[in-house]
């Protein structure tokens, strides 16, 4: 297959914002029919490049070639007029409209000067069914769930009948089960000879899915080799440009400290009901479970962000946590899912949000603006921050750095208990061993972390126990060796145990 | 494991911020100086010091509200209240001043007490537009929108429709308060300075002016961060109420009286200056001393348009109008930017 002519090219092209190059002279294709995955770590540039294919930027140099003819596109209408499609790593979807205006956005179906709003709902119902999904078009985007949301982002460009789709890392916020209905679409349209572009972050897919692997490092490609001819270690060593041995550092035996934290019949309404757990000091507690069963709302509840009633006893006192600034003063930190919604501002720089949430640290009267630099400066030593500018908008550094610095700025608390909510999402594997090792060492130094993950490698890797939620209950525990794929799934789906903390009052 | 996050990345310390003019920033501040030039080719008595300490004395009233309105705006909120408030709060004013002279007698006593329920009505004033925007999750367009008409009402009922007067005794007492000042510099110009400069210092260094831009510039994440949104959103509006209390005891003794047509407009006034200062509407970033410029500048307009007669004073809304929009434009193109 890689004898075809491309279809889309790159030669040479290079990106640079401001004084920053980001890109340098890539050359790149694309051939009909071909899955062609896009991998690098985090800040590589592979969004960069793939919004330059799809006209969504201009190259700052070099030439996009479609078909063979140079191209410039100066829109990504033009682009979309020509057959490409470009699934976008941020969700880009009109809150408040519905789903199927959101498919049909730019494109209404039209009967005489009026929308064809019947033709429109069935087909937006036929391309939803067809990946497999229960959304009904007529309800509001904003009340999706994230992974809905990808999924309406997906129908969207499916139904813009592309010959070259690029795809943004399109599964890291969807489950498993929403991931194979993809997959398959993807195979469906590779037969009718599309090109796809893809990336994920989630090497055993790229494997699984992809004819060709191409890995950018720096802004460079570093090499393109045919899927079958390289494994994942080996992705994994070309992105990082070094050897990576053991993803999770070793697993410390299971804490016998004190309890720290007790939770004795937790109700979040409308979401979880009867929550009841233990952590002890220097635990690793994993949250296991399927999207939706509760987990983010039993941690939002327990910090105060969400209503809730229950007992809570922290270090042996009983309290009550209304509020979220409560809760940091009782050295509670909860670092959430959403980091773009509800983690960073993102039109602002580094700094203030390193400091957001331990403000009253670097304040009396006034913010210590140079006590706040320094912090800036440990963090991205400690934490690993690459911006290329120090007073770059947080919206413009890579999804891997954001994340890391939301870590940064949650952990400047200094917190006892650390609640962290998939917390590698989008992440490349350098940085999620990173990641995993400053997990790792905080409960090596006797603090508590509890880890909510959908990625099950994570929680079996990580967690001294984990519980299993299912349709808010805690479900099932797991400890030791019992911590395994098989046992989550069955507690997880609810074909094994009961709600084993019922109700207490 | 094989990383060591000790290890330095060679981007670990990128280069700081790099000096230069930016235009966007300085765009206020270019325009206000253009503008004094404008007006002394145009005119020779613009640049007297009769002239200047008129339209800084003008824009006291409204630059004091446009301080308050700046927190407002920047926490994503808004004020449209301001102007009846003022009103309102000047008619109560000189009807308690002018009931309690019978028992206190004409003297600074009773004008201090005149002060303190102008002060105390805006506080409370602002307290409830505050209170039903955050406790009653109504959208502060809609409250101030209402207590707007609800503040204009009952001050054109407390003067039955006319004007309600200061007693003249109390009046000649109460006028340096305006007309009186320090060193050729007359009192509403210093409060202003004052308010100006320990509002620009509160916004920029401290944690309260931290979190008024970051709810603007996303509320949630205001909240996942511990910072009491509806506390820092009710101060604001504390805040701008104190500050229209203020603004008024300076206001009443300029006329001695109050109407239903006082104030009129004053929140319009009071929000372009805002906008034209750089801070952005929908808030998430404010500066004050791009208000005070914003201020300077729409007065300047209506003096330089009154100081010469090559275009009609009639156009001084156009004008200003077009400043309003230039300064919009060049927030947008400040946006592409990093
Ligand atoms: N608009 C912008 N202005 C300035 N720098 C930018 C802009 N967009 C991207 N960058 C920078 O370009 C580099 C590459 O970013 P890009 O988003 O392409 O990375 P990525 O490979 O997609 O990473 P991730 O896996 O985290 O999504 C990063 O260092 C980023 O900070
Ligand atoms: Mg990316």
């Amino acid at each position: 297959m890689t004898g075809a002519p491309a279809l889309l090219a790159s030669e040479r092209v290079s990106r640079s914002f401001g004084p920053v190059q980001v890109l340098f002279d890539v050359d790149f294709d694309l051939v009909p029919g071909e899955v062609h995955a896009l991998i690098g770590e985090n800040g590589a540039g592979k969004s960069t490049l793939m919004k330059i294919l799809s006209g969504a930027q201009p190259p700052s140099a070099g030439t996009l070639r479609l078909d063979g003819g140079p191209m410039r596109f100066s829109s990504t209408e033009e682009a979309e007029d020509r057959g490409i499609v470009l699934i976008h790593q941020e969700l880009n979807l009109a809150d408040q409209l519905t789903v199927e205006a959101n498919i049909f956005l730019g494109r209404e179906l039209k009967r005489g000067p009026f929308l064809d709003v019947r033709a429109m709902r069935r087909e937006a119902h036929r391309l939803l069914a067809e990946l497999e999904t229960g959304i009904d078009p007529a309800s509001r985007v904003s009340d999706l769930s994230v992974s809905d949301k990808q999924m309406v982002e997906i129908a969207k460009a499916l139904s813009r009948r592309a010959r070259v789709l690029i795809m943004d890392e399109p599964t890291a916020v969807l489950t498993a089960r929403e991931s194979q209905s993809l997959f398959r679409q993807i195979a469906r349209l590779r037969a009718q000879g599309v090109a796809i572009l893809y990336t994920s972050h989630k090497l055993d897919e790229v494997k699984a899915i992809s004819d060709r692997v191409t890995v950018l490092r720096d802004g460079r490609i570093v090499q393109t080799t045919p899927t079958a001819a390289i494994d994942e270690d080996g992705m994994a060593r070309a992105m990082v440009g070094r050897d990576l041995n053991d993803l999770f550092p070793d697993k410390a035996p299971s804490p016998e400290a004190e309890i720290v934290l007790e939770v004795r019949g937790l109700d979040v309404p409308g979401h979880v009901r009867g929550a009841s757990f233990t952590l002890r000091r220097g635990e690793v507690l994993g949250l296991a479970g399927l999207v939706g069963s509760g987990r983010t709302e039993l941690m939002e509840g327990l910090m105060g962000l969400r209503p809730s009633t229950g007992w809570i006893r922290l270090r042996g006192q009983t309290v009550r946590i209304h509020s979220p600034g409560q809760a940091a003063k009782l050295g509670l930190a909860y670092l959430t899912e959403d980091r773009k919604g509800r983690g960073l501002l993102l039109d602002k720089t580094m700094r203030p949000n390193l400091t957001l949430l331990g403000l009253d640290r670097f304040s009396n009267i006034f913010i210590n603006k140079r006590a706040e630099e320094r912090a800036l400066d440990d963090a991205i030593a400690r934490f690993d921050i690459r911006a290329r500018r120090r007073d770059v908008r947080v919206g413009n550094l890579s999804g891997g750095n954001q994340q890391k610095l939301l870590l940064a700025k949650t952990m400047l608390v200094e917190p006892e208990i650390v609640i962290v909510d998939e917390p590698t999402r989008g992440i490349d594997i350098g940085t999620k061993q990173q990641i995993y090792g400053f997990i790792e060492k905080l409960a090596a130094e006797g603090k508590s972390v509890i880890v909510i993950s959908s990625e099950m490698a994570e929680v079996i890797g990580l967690c001294h126990r984990v519980l299993v939620m299912r349709s808010g209950r805690i479900t099932g525990e797991l400890t030791g060796d019992a911590i395994a794929e098989h046992q989550i799934v069955r507690h997880a789906m609810g074909l094994e145990g009961s709600e084993i903390h019922d109700r207490q009052h | 494991m094989t990383v060591s996050t000790e290890a330095p990345a060679p981007s670990a310390s990128p280069p700081r911020r790099r000096p230069g003019v930016n235009f966007h920033v300085l765009g206020p501040l270019l325009a206000l100086i253009l503008l004094v030039v404008l007006g002394a080719l145009l005119n020779d008595q613009f640049l007297s010091s009769g002239n200047i300490s008129n339209v800084l004395a003008r824009s006291s009233f409204i630059g004091i509200i446009a301080v308050g309105a700046t927190f407002v705006i920047t926490t994503g909120g808004i004020d449209l209240s301001v102007g009846s408030m003022a009103a309102f709060i000047a008619g109560s004013m000189i009807l308690a001043i002018n009931y309690l002279l019978a028992g206190m007698g004409a003297g600074w006593p009773l004008v201090l007490v005149g002060m303190a329920v102008g002060l105390g009505l805006g506080l409370i004033s602002g307290a409830v537009n505050g209170l039903l925007t955050t406790r009653g999750r109504i959208e502060a367009f809609i409250v101030t929108l209402g207590t707007m008409g609800i503040f204009r009402a009952l001050v054109t009922w407390l003067a039955n429709g006319g004007t309600i007067s200061l007693n003249f005794e109390v009046g000649d007492i109460y006028r340096p308060v305006y007309y009186g000042g320090v060193a050729g510099i007359t009192w509403p110009i210093i409060v202003f300075a004052l308010v100006a400069i320990i509002g620009e210092v509160v916004m920029r260094r401290t944690a309260f002016g931290r979190h008024c831009s970051a709810i603007g510039s996303n509320e949630q994440v205001a909240r996942y961060s511990a910072i009491h949104v509806d506390n820092v959103r009710l101060l604001t509006y504390v805040l701008q109420g104190a500050l229209v209390g203020v603004a008024t005891l300076l206001y009443v003794p300029r006329l001695g009286s109050a109407s239903s047509a006082t104030g009129v407009l004053w929140e319009l006034e009071a929000i372009a200056a805002v906008i034209i200062g750089g801070t952005t509407l929908k808030g998430g970033y404010g500066r004050v001393w791009g208000t005070v410029i914003g201020v300077v500048i729409l007065s300047l307009i209506d003096n330089i348009l009154n100081l010469t007669d090559v275009v009609s004073p009639y156009l001084n809304g156009a004008f200003q109008g077009v400043i309003i929009i230039l300064a919009v434009l060049l927030q947008r193109s400040r946006k592409g930017e990093r």
